[in-house]
């Protein structure tokens, strides 16, 4: 057993760190945020010359050819900077649907470009309030058209391409479907976190291609979810992490009573309670890492990581506000907009109880097989 | 990354299974699944797990990573894991060795002489002599360098004189390892000297203290002019703190590093107790908010063994057990903590009891409920380890101190109000 990332593996991030700290700093973050931009345009440049959004994809589509233990990397580094890209919308949902379920057409015709930032992708699957299964979803695909309503889209303002979960012919199913052509109708949500802008996207018989066969169309909806949420947790380890160092530098250089406030147990334990949450949550991250990259025991895997992720980014970032007291609830200060971050995070791809559940089943699935 | 078995690994995994099928029974259900807080420590249980041990140490299998120079089989860390893993699958008797082969012999190894080495290791890889820690005592317990067993010497002898308090098996142990007061005008971290104590010396006396779990494997160890040769000093006189912290850190390795790393500690127990408990119209197991506090019990649980991997690797790459071990210990008592209250819980009405004709799985989760709060105590309370962590790894200030500088006789102590 080896639990650890490879020197090039650890390089990789290296480098991620260098870029994001010179493109991607929080000043920056801020920068695009108030100005209202989608997303942060040059940023989302530079990523994609340096090959980051093709780390799943096979050469011969366009991409590197890195891996799964690469691309949770650098979600790790995303997640720490708050990069305001689509990064995780194309890569991990567009990118990864059509490597799960495309056809060799598909694979073709739309891979090179997601690799190279041209085509923005996104994922929809909510349909307002609550957190139904996919079954119970009401948008259509019939004779090839898709219509409905979904709510919240992430990047769905910006996104040329979504992968849509609808009812098909045989029940749910993963849809390709062209944001920019007929039948399409998008509008900008007013949300929380500023930095990752939310869009309610109409379909009205808009054209959609199947993505695999009909008939396994839940299990590769289970699936897609699964593997999304891999990197997706690491995004959050990256944002528990800052957090917890956030907190650790006021606690060193904040003086109160005399003395720094990090001598007091009180704000001591809290920041150590904050680096064992997220300790725990690495831990779990790194083994669903792996078995994202070895196709073995994805469901538990992803699941615990998404669950320990969660709540180590939503301890961390609440307790990092508490930390620096009243000026951590300024809109000048950075914690917010982690805090913010960390909710978009825990909620889109479905609550924690939801995944808390959905770990039981899968506990169940392999004790029972 | 891989979670896998390298080759080397899994060659050892299967000899050290070879050799457990040919020496041991296979574990059933839940036998003595928490056989290391267990409080069946009479002669009978001692006799067998030492008989266990020197079989162990004939097979090359009792100190997977000590030193072949010690008797150890000069393993790596991971081999240790390995075989523990291995040998938890198989009913053997409880480790009663922990202390000296966790914490005193990595003490001597690094602090010893070559003598005491000589002496003491390899009778404590073999299990012929047990060990006990004579630190805590009345007045001194997370503050450890408040001790006031009081050390003077005469002649090449000491002579000792004081009480220690919370030791675990002095009543069947061979040898302790000790801290003393050399020097009440030092401050208090300079003045304390290290020595090795044989437990069948005149003027020991050790007095059982009963727990809230009804059991007493923990004692008083009284010390009335008891005469230590200077021979089993270890490190300078006045110069044992250091030689303390060593011990320290082994034993929070040793519990908190330890426990971690078993697979899915208990987990699996829980969701069987669960599916047998009647809930409602159902069984617990069905009830939602029961199977979201399974959930979170499980990513714990995983999260603390695979921070155990993590530990391992980093060991195996040549780093050291450093304060981060302490990490693993402030979750796992935590975590049993909460696995054992979930576990009365389903058990309903009956959960309170201890009795064996009621209960399920041999009233482990009572006895576990009723262990729980001394482990968040003991080796280093849950507060004391967040002061560690946050002082050693995260670098925050250390509270503001009244008792480093100054003399240690002029510290105020407990008794002095009144």
């Amino acid at each position: 057993m080896n639990f650890d990332f490879s020197q090039d593996q650890k390089l990789l991030q290296k480098s991620a760190q260098t870029l994001l700290k010179e493109q991607s700093s929080l000043a920056q973050v801020r920068k695009v945020m108030e100005a209202g931009e989608p997303y942060d345009r040059a940023l989302w440049k530079h990523i994609a010359e340096a090959g980051w959004l093709g780390s799943t994809i096979p050469e011969q589509y366009g991409g590197n050819g890195f891996g799964s233990l690469e691309l949770v990397l650098l979600a790790e580094e995303l997640g720490a900077s708050l990069a305001c890209v689509p990064f995780s919308s194309s890569v991990y949902f567009a990118i990864e649907a059509l490597l799960l379920a495309g056809s060799e057409e598909q694979k073709k015709k739309y891979l090179p470009d997601l690799a190279s930032g041209k085509t923005i992708g996104c994922f929809a699957m909510a349909e307002g309030l609550g957190s139904p299964s996919p079954g119970a979803l009401k948008a259509t695909v019939t004779e090839g058209k898709l219509t409905g309503a979904k709510t919240p889209v992430v990047d769905g303002e910006i996104a040329h391409l979504a992968v849509v979960v609808a009812q098909g012919a045989k029940g749910s199913a993963l849809f390709l479907v062209g944001l920019e052509g007929p039948g399409v109708k998008r509008k900008r949500l007013e949300s929380m976190d500023l930095t990752r802008p939310q869009a309610a996207v109409a379909f009205d018989a808009a054209p959609a291609e199947l993505l695999g066969s009909e008939k396994d169309g839940p299990a590769l909806i289970a699936e897609l979810l699964n593997r999304a949420a891999v990197p997706l947790a690491f995004e959050q380890l990256g944002g528990a992490v800052r957090c917890q160092k956030m907190a650790l530098e006021y606690a060193k250089s904040r003086y109160a009573f005399g003395r720094p406030i990090g001598s007091f147990q009180a704000i001591k334990h809290k920041i150590v309670d904050m680096l064992v949450i997220s300790d725990l949550a690495r831990s779990n991250c790194y083994y669903a890492a792996w078995a994202l990259e070895n196709k073995t025991d994805l469901p538990i895997a992803a699941a615990t990581a998404r669950i320990a992720a969660t709540e180590a980014f939503e301890f961390c970032s609440r307790e990092n506000i508490q930390t620096h007291g009243g000026i951590g609830f300024t809109w000048e200060a950075d914690p917010h907009l982690f805090f913010k971050r960390s909710k978009l995070l825990a909620l889109w791809l479905g609550s924690p109880p939801l995944w808390r559940e959905r770990l039981l089943a899968a506990l169940e699935q392999k004790y029972v097989a | 990354m891989d979670f896998n078995d390298t080759p080397e690994e899994s060659k050892f995994r299967a000899e050290a299974r070879s050799w457990l099928e040919a020496s041991a029974k296979p574990r059933k259900g839940s036998d003595d699944i928490f056989s290391m807080f267990s409080e069946r420590d009479d002669g009978e249980l001692v006799q067998a797990a030492k008989a266990w041990q020197a079989k162990k140490a004939d097979g090359g299998w009792a100190c997977i990573t000590w030193p072949k120079a010690f008797g150890g089989r000069g393993g790596m860390p991971m081999q240790s894991v390995i075989w523990g893993q291995e040998e938890s699958k198989f009913n053997v008797p409880p480790n009663i060795f922990a202390i000296g082969i966790g914490m005193a012999g990595p003490t001597i190894m690094t602090h010893g002489s070559k003598e005491q080495k000589d002496r003491y290791l390899p009778p404590m890889l073999r299990g012929a002599e047990i060990w006990c820690q004579l630190f805590s005592e009345p007045g001194a317990g997370s503050d450890l360098a408040g001790l006031k067993t009081r050390a003077e010497k005469d002649g090449d002898m000491w002579v000792i004189n004081g009480q220690k308090v919370w030791t675990s098996g002095a009543h069947y142990s061979d040898f302790g390892i000790l801290v003393t007061r050399t020097n009440f005008d030092s401050p208090k971290h300079k003045g304390i000297t290290y020595f090795i104590v044989d437990m069948k010396s005149p003027g020991i006396e050790v007095r059982p203290i009963k727990q809230i779990s009804g059991g007493a494997n923990f004692n008083e160890v009284f010390f009335t002019d008891v005469r230590i040769p200077d021979a089993n000093r270890m490190g300078g006189v006045d110069k044992g703190w250091g030689v303390a912290l060593t011990t320290l850190m082994n034993e929070r390795f040793t519990i908190g590093g330890g426990m971690g790393m078993g697979s899915g500690f208990g987990f699996e127990d829980l969701i069987a107790l669960a599916k047998r408990s009647s809930w409602g119209e159902g069984t617990a197991y069905q009830d939602p908010a029961i199977r979201q506090r399974l959930a979170d019990l499980y990513v714990r649980s995983k999260g603390l063994q695979y921070t155990g991997y993590r530990a391992i690797t980093a060991l195996s790459k040549g780093g050291i057990p450093g304060p981060e071990a302490s990490g693993g210990k402030l979750v796992f008592s935590q975590m049993l903590q909460d696995m054992a209250a979930l576990a009365l819980e389903l058990q309903g009405p009956s959960g309170s009891l201890t009795d064996k004709s009621v209960v399920l799985q041999d009233a482990i989760w009572q006895e576990a409920f009723q262990w729980a709060p001394g482990l968040r105590i003991a080796g280093g309370t849950d507060e004391v380890l967040r002061n560690i962590i946050g002082e050693r790894v995260l670098g925050l200030p250390g509270d503001i101190r009244v008792d480093k500088t100054v003399p240690f006789k002029s510290i105020p102590s407990s008794g002095d109000a009144s």
